[in-house]
């Protein structure tokens, strides 16, 4: 098949079973492009999810650029992106059209309460994985264990108002951690002598 | 007229909301103060159902805002405004990290930074976890701390898909039954 129909293809199916944001994404990501396409590794994805989290845009439509554009050029990039919106364009519009009370049925709000549930279950499973490929020695499970504390210090605790509160958003931000990461690593190869050809 | 005002704002919404499709919603709040094109009700029924429908948060957001204020055509041009922006600048990264992919520098740098994006993901699971296991509330009117039903059926699905066969299963699947079970269970 045609590169480009089957990144389109497989990217609006991607689409189609994706619920909620960019993270909830990852374990069809790694069904589809890693298991079964082999599109990516598990390492590519995490580069792919870091970078996506510090650019601009939402991660899912970084993500998905990123891997057509390595599979099918700049082309790829562009269709991949348009696969993964073209389900939402569809579904949304004849929800807003026709279903207007569709989040006042009981019956779908008791489903999604379980779709949630559900949803934490394959991100967990899915980050294990990517636990494995990217949290390899000392350095690295240093850097994740300080990522993980700041960023959940940021999402979960009341910052305060001010200069302080402004100054501790910053440093718990994802592009001021993944750019402070970034550095660490290129500091830790360094220091070993890694860098020299 | 307004097509052309719609791609133009959802381009800056793209260009300004760094990470997941919640990111996005202060830039949405804004936008609906400066054009009155939705209020905050409106915004709260959106993102409730961008949520729970098939597709990326924030893409669904763009088109439902997009096809409110301008029908089937400002669907389409406020979600291609979203992701045009997001297209440009990713396609030129992955052009210069394709360039540098032998460079050592680079190599050290995606070192610390893959364990960096692991650990963020982790922190955005423990956010959708509280919302989905913590804090239910009861018919009653009371806060239950944890919501147990939906924390046995995240503990089920999980030992499925990490140690039972069933793993060989898509996980859409899982997404389904799960589905199914709160539908059921009234959850």
């Amino acid at each position: 098949m045609n590169i480009l129909i089957d990144l389109f293809l497989t990217f609006a199916r991607i689409g189609v079973c994706t619920f909620g944001g960019g993270y909830a994404m990852l374990p069809i990501l790694q069904r589809e492009l890693v298991e079964d396409k082999k599109w990516a590794t598990e390492e590519e994805l995490a580069d792919y999810y870091a970078v996506g989290q510090c650019t601009p845009g939402i991660i899912a439509v970084n993500t998905s650029t990123f891997v057509g554009r390595s599979q099918g050029g700049i082309a790829g990039g562009i269709i991949a992106t348009l696969g993964l919106v073209f389900p939402s364009l569809v579904i949304i519009m004849v929800i807003a059209a026709f279903l207007q009370n569709f989040m006042h049925l009981e019956v779908v709000v008791h489903a999604f309460n379980g779709v949630r549930a559900g949803v934490v279950a394959l991100i967990l499973s899915s980050v294990i994985k990517l636990f494995k490929n990217a949290v390899i020695d000392w350095p690295t499970r240093v850097i994740y264990a300080v990522v993980l504390v700041m960023a959940a210090c940021g999402a979960f605790l009341p910052l305060p108002e001010g200069a302080l509160g402004t100054a501790l958003r910053f440093v718990s931000s994802p592009v001021f951690l993944v750019i402070a990461a970034g550095a660490a690593g290129l500091c830790v190869r360094w220091a070993k002598g890694g860098l020299r050809s | 007229m307004t097509l052309i005002q719609l791609f133009l704002e959802f381009c800056r919404v793209g260009l300004f909301s760094v990470g997941g499709g919640l990111a996005t919603i202060p830039f949405l709040t804004d936008l609906g103060e400066r054009t009155g094109w939705f209020g905050p009700g409106d915004l709260a029924n959106m993102i409730a159902i961008s949520e729970s429908t098939p597709g990326p948060m924030g893409v669904n957001m763009a088109t439902y805002v997009g096809f409110h204020t301008a029908g089937v055509l400002g669907g389409i041009v406020a979600t291609l405004g979203l992701v045009s922006s997001s297209i440009v600048i990713i396609l030129v990264i992955a052009g210069f990290l394709e360039k540098f992919r032998q460079s050592k520098a680079v190599d050290a740098v995606f070192y610390g930074l893959r364990a960096a994006s692991v650990a963020l993901i982790t922190a955005a699971l423990l956010q959708v976890a509280k919302i989905a296991l913590m804090f239910h509330e009861t018919p009653g009117g009371e806060t239950a701390l944890l919501y147990w039903p939906a924390i046995i059926l995240a503990a089920v699905i999980f030992v499925c898909v990490k140690f039972t066969p069933l793993k060989k299963l898509h996980p859409i699947v899982f997404i389904a039954a799960s589905a199914v079970v709160g539908a059921v269970l009234g959850l």
